[in-house]
């Protein structure tokens, strides 16, 4: 059993899975050079991918990978937020349903029948959805993965009583920190990151490709003015439909916009 | 947790520990005898076959990344070789090599997370590496630094660690300045030198002597230890191009798990991972690697899953080693990929994942878009082997408390590396003893 320090109480971390890939939560694991610090300050509770040691909540802080998916986890969620103190989403499928919300467009029974033979052994929601959807939610954190910079800021921020620094403009602002060149300006190719949030140190267009949205929508993205870009490099709506449905496909302002652009390829289809 | 009641002995592992993801274990013995032993998987179905149906070929290997964020690479690759299988495009030269040193960042790193943070802390009776560091503090550092070069080198070549950006269809977005892999060097010397500490230390782990029937899967290569091409050969006599993949192997979907069961159609079970890898490639394995395969008492073969944990670290050696020779050769290809034209066909493609052989396979239409997609991943494969090595351990082990039986028989499951998330949730390990 677990041995509690006698001489102080450090606060007390847990880390919980969903519908996911483990990346967000590895990103704990993969800060290399801060690892054994955190651990000597923050008493890791519950943390299944690293310790088989497993101790009960209350937990102070509680990080929630992955998107709700099943009955089974539309309960527990419940249970994770009544024993945790914050409960900070990590990642795009805990924040906003992931990749498997490409899901919420279809029939989950034909999806089911394709990939299982035997349907009636799977058990599964009609939506994927993100945790806010069922809990309140303390703080989001963005990225497919999140960074691990902006992790750490955050369990400190709330260990320290504090609102986390993270920033909410957009991708172009961190090219412009970096130094790189606008491809949709300079190249032409088309690009998400006027409309995706910051957080990721604007990788992509540093690798001479277009930002894929991995942090979803920044605050008040103007999707509208994008599209209209984007069309006038020659992305016709079906193209438009598919670069908003990525990882953050169910956030709003990326929904919405992608239904649109659906809507006018209907419209289109049935006027020929 | 163990309670005794008279005439029943029964154990409650729930969620298993230090794999990547989540699934269950049932075992019922029944007057000593083992009645049942089920490993199932229960992370939640995600669907990706499914929804990739109407996306652009060009988008699978971002899309697949994301089945798995520990092995992001093998996903990226298995996918960008079967579309280049499709679309009749061949990736070679510097290009091939870049996609062999991407590969070896991630071996690197998930082998070193597997040896250190999961696995080690079984041989040495800790919960964790954290509880272990502070008994073998130098030991646990040792092993983050080594995770960290895999890392880095990943995230020099693929902009990240996790979910890298930079692998497409035909190659990549950018490739790298000779400087930039040079100065990679110095950490990557380190790296070896730490990785043949690596074998010598796991080599003297207490470990279990058990030696297992398995017929070994993996990819042959005639010049090169396996990576993202070649054959797929076993040790009984299997021999096939990847496009016979699906006449050799069948997929069997059962009631307590989320993941397809592979068997081969004519034998069953068979196994994937770092063992089969080194039994079926011995001989191409680099220098330094097999030496101290040798030295650390491995044969040319090796059958007894406990030692996975010394075939690993063999394995970081060896990726050392490769990405060391790569490094050292490379010059920057004019183009960062080949042109890839979109048409209709199918295509396979296959690669050496950390945890063994990943299989892809798509259709495609006129335009490039998916018509249809079929993954098998590594655990899925060695879900019926996992099994059958968990009787043979519980059979050993009868006699042990239930405790120490429980975590044994977790250290075989773990034996694995296992990546339910690939696969498929939690692992709920129960064992049930009752007389009758």
């Amino acid at each position: 059993m677990a041995v509690q320090s006698p001489l102080t109480r450090k606060p007390t971390l847990a880390v919980f899975k969903f519908a996911s890939c483990d990346g967000c939560q590895l990103s704990l694991l993969d800060a290399e050079d801060e690892l054994l610090a955190v651990a000597e300050v923050v008493d890791i509770a519950n943390f299944l991918e690293a310790s088989r040691e497993v101790r009960p909540g209350p937990y102070d802080v509680t990080l929630v990978e992955g998107s709700i998916t099943t009955p089974h986890d539309a309960a527990r969620i419940r249970r994770v937020r009544e024993e945790s103190k914050f409960l900070v989403t990590i990642g795009a499928c805990a924040t906003a349903g992931g990749i498997q919300a490409l899901r919420n467009w279809k029939d989950v029974n034909e999806f089911t029948a394709f990939v299982y033979a035997n349907s009636e052994y799977i058990e599964t929601l009609d939506r994927s959805t993100p945790v806010s959807f069922h809990v309140p939610v303390d703080f989001e954190l963005r990225g497919c993965p999140i960074s691990k910079t902006q992790l750490l800021e955050v369990v400190t921020a709330f260990l320290q009583g504090r609102r986390p620094n993270i920033p909410t403009y957009s991708v172009c602002v961190e090219c412009k920190h970096r130094g790189t060149t606008c491809v949709m300006v300079a190249h032409g190719t088309p690009c998400l990151g006027p409309v995706t949030q910051a957080g990721c140190g604007a990788i992509c267009p540093a690798y001479n490709r277009g930002c894929y949205g991995c942090f979803g929508p920044m605050e008040e993205p103007n999707t509208a003015a994008l599209s209209a870009w984007w069309k006038s490099l020659g992305v016709d709506d079906r193209g438009l439909v598919d670069a908003y449905r990525g990882f953050n496909a169910w956030a709003a302002a990326f929904r919405e916009a992608s239904d649109r652009h659906e809507a006018a390829i209907t419209v289109r289809g049935a006027s020929a | 947790m163990t309670t005794s009641e008279t005439g029943t002995r029964r154990i409650d592992v729930d969620y298993l520990a230090r794999v990547e993801g989540e699934g269950s274990m049932t075992v019922r013995v029944v007057d000593g005898v083992i009645e049942d032993v089920e490993f199932g998987i229960f992370e939640p179905p995600r669907f990706f076959e499914a929804f990739l149906r109407g996306r652009m070929f060009t988008e699978a290997p971002d899309i697949t990344a994301r089945i798995c964020g520990i092995c992001p690479i093998a996903y990226q690759m298995s996918s960008v070789h079967a579309m280049e299988d499709a679309l009749g495009a061949t990736v070679g030269g510097q290009l091939r090599a870049l996609r062999r040193l991407i590969y070896c960042g991630e071996w690197i790193e998930s082998h070193a997370l597997h040896v250190y943070m999961l696995h080690a802390p079984d041989f040495l009776g800790y919960q964790s590496a954290i509880h272990m560091a502070a008994d073998h503090r130098e030991v646990v550092e040792r092993g983050l630094r080594l995770k960290k070069a895999g890392n880095t080198l990943v995230a020099v070549l693929g902009g990240r660690e996790i979910h890298p950006i930079n692998v497409r269809v035909g190659g990549f977005y950018r490739v790298p300045a000779k400087t930039e892999l040079t100065a990679l060097v110095d950490e990557l010397e380190w790296a070896r030198d730490a990785a043949l500490a690596t074998v010598r230390w796991v080599a003297e782990l207490p470990t279990p002597k058990v030696e297992m029937d398995f017929e070994f899967v993996s990819l042959s290569h005639p010049d090169e230890y396996p990576f993202n091409e070649g054959r797929l050969v076993s040790n009984k006599g299997l021999d096939i191009a990847l496009s016979e993949f699906n006449e050799t192997f069948e997929e069997e979907h059962v009631a307590r798990s989320n993941a397809l069961h592979s068997r081969i159609r004519a034998r069953g079970a068979y196994h994937v991972g770092p063992l089969a890898r080194y039994s079926l490639n011995f001989e191409k394995l680099r220098p330094m690697a097999k030496s101290a395969a040798l030295e650390a008492g491995l044969g040319p073969v090796c059958a007894n899953p406990f030692q996975s944990i010394v075939v690993r670290s063999v394995e970081i050696l060896h990726a050392c080693e490769e990405a060391l020779a790569i490094i050292d050769a490379y010059e920057p290809p004019a183009e960062p990929f080949v042109p890839v034209t979109p048409g209709p066909g199918q295509g396979h493609g296959a690669s050496e994942a950390p945890r063994g052989m990943l299989y892809h396979r798509y259709e495609l239409d006129g335009e490039g878009r998916i018509l249809d997609a079929q993954i098998v991943p590594p655990t899925a494969q060695n879900q019926l082997t996992i099994e059958s090595d968990l009787r043979v351990v519980l059979e050993e082990n009868l006699d042990l408390p239930d405790g120490d039986l429980a975590w044994r028989l977790e250290q075989t499951i773990r034996n694995y590396d296992p990546c339910i998330s690939c696969a498929t949730h939690f692992l709920d390990l129960r064992i049930e003893r009752s007389s009758s």
